[in-house]
């Protein structure tokens, strides 16, 4: 039988797996992969408790996210070029201007 | 049945999510998270989220990983990142840690499992359909749907103005 604790530990560990992802990577679009990964743990999150609470408002948030993911890769890639129009690099080690 | 099919999906998805973090070439990865996301689209039709898991595969299958593999092709990436020796150090330091942590967590979330009221049960059939989402979206959340909708074109202008040569402009 499956239960509302087998859903979120699945989201946990892909949550988790995406946050080592984002820490350990230098290329900066497996990076934005792994952020990608985190929403989408998240969003397994969302839809468990709205199915579990028997509401269909998870549905519209999950709706919502898919949607600012979207926007955020559009940007982000465009970022990406810009950096590597820069650099010619994507490794996010070469970018350290700011470093004090 | 719904067990099997979870334990599919689940077991997938970690899988396939492990091969896009570990792997050193970014189509590979971006290949491993296509995969990734369809074994999350398996997952939402086990909740009965029809529509956010046909959604899931639209969105990120086929918009979201597309773009990612344009922005591969277009910077032509030959490079091999994570060739220095304190790069794998820091890997492999921090994936211990971030294990143990997960580790722990899961355990926890294992302590609680023996309640059963936390089933999760067949719903009425209407759950998750189209017609349902699509009635509570356009009526008691209009106005983020329209709010959606200046997100959007917001990024749109904002990745063509990123996307666009500065440089040439100013000269």
């Amino acid at each position: 039988m499956v239960t509302l604790n087998h859903y979120l530990a699945l989201g946990a560990i892909l949550f988790t797996i995406g946050a080592v992802g984002v820490l350990t990577r230098r290329n900066a679009l497996i990076i934005y992969m792994s952020i990608e990964l985190m929403l989408n743990a998240v969003n397994l999150t969302i839809l468990t408790f709205s199915k579990y609470l028997k509401h269909l408002d998870g549905h519209i948030f999950v709706l919502m996210i898919m949607t600012v993911a979207a926007a955020e890769a559009a940007v982000g890639l465009a970022i990406i070029i810009a950096m590597y129009r820069s650099k010619e690099t994507v490794n996010v080690d070469e970018f350290n201007i700011l470093k004090g | 049945m719904q067990l099997l099919m979870f334990y599919l999906f689940g077991g997938g998805a970690i899988l396939t999510a492990i091969i896009m973090v570990t792997n050193s070439k970014p189509i590979a990865a971006a290949m491993a998270m296509v995969a990734t996301m369809f074994c999350l689209a398996g997952l939402y039709v086990t909740l009965d989220a029809h529509l956010m898991a046909a959604l899931q595969i639209i969105i990120y299958a086929g918009t979201i990983m597309v773009l990612f593999l344009f922005v591969i092709m277009l910077l032509n990436l030959r490079e091999k990142e994570g060739d220095s020796p304190s790069a794998y150090h820091s890997i492999f330091v921090q994936f211990l840690i971030i294990t143990v942590v997960g580790y722990l967590f899961v355990k926890a979330v294992e302590l609680i499992k023996g309640d059963k009221t936390m089933a999760i049960d067949l719903l009425d059939k209407e759950y998750g359909t189209t017609a349902a989402v699509g009635k509570v979206l356009f009526t008691k959340y209009i106005l983020p749907f329209e709010a959606a909708s200046l997100l959007l074109l917001a990024a749109v202008v904002g990745a063509v103005v990123l996307a666009k040569n500065l440089k040439k402009k100013k000269t």
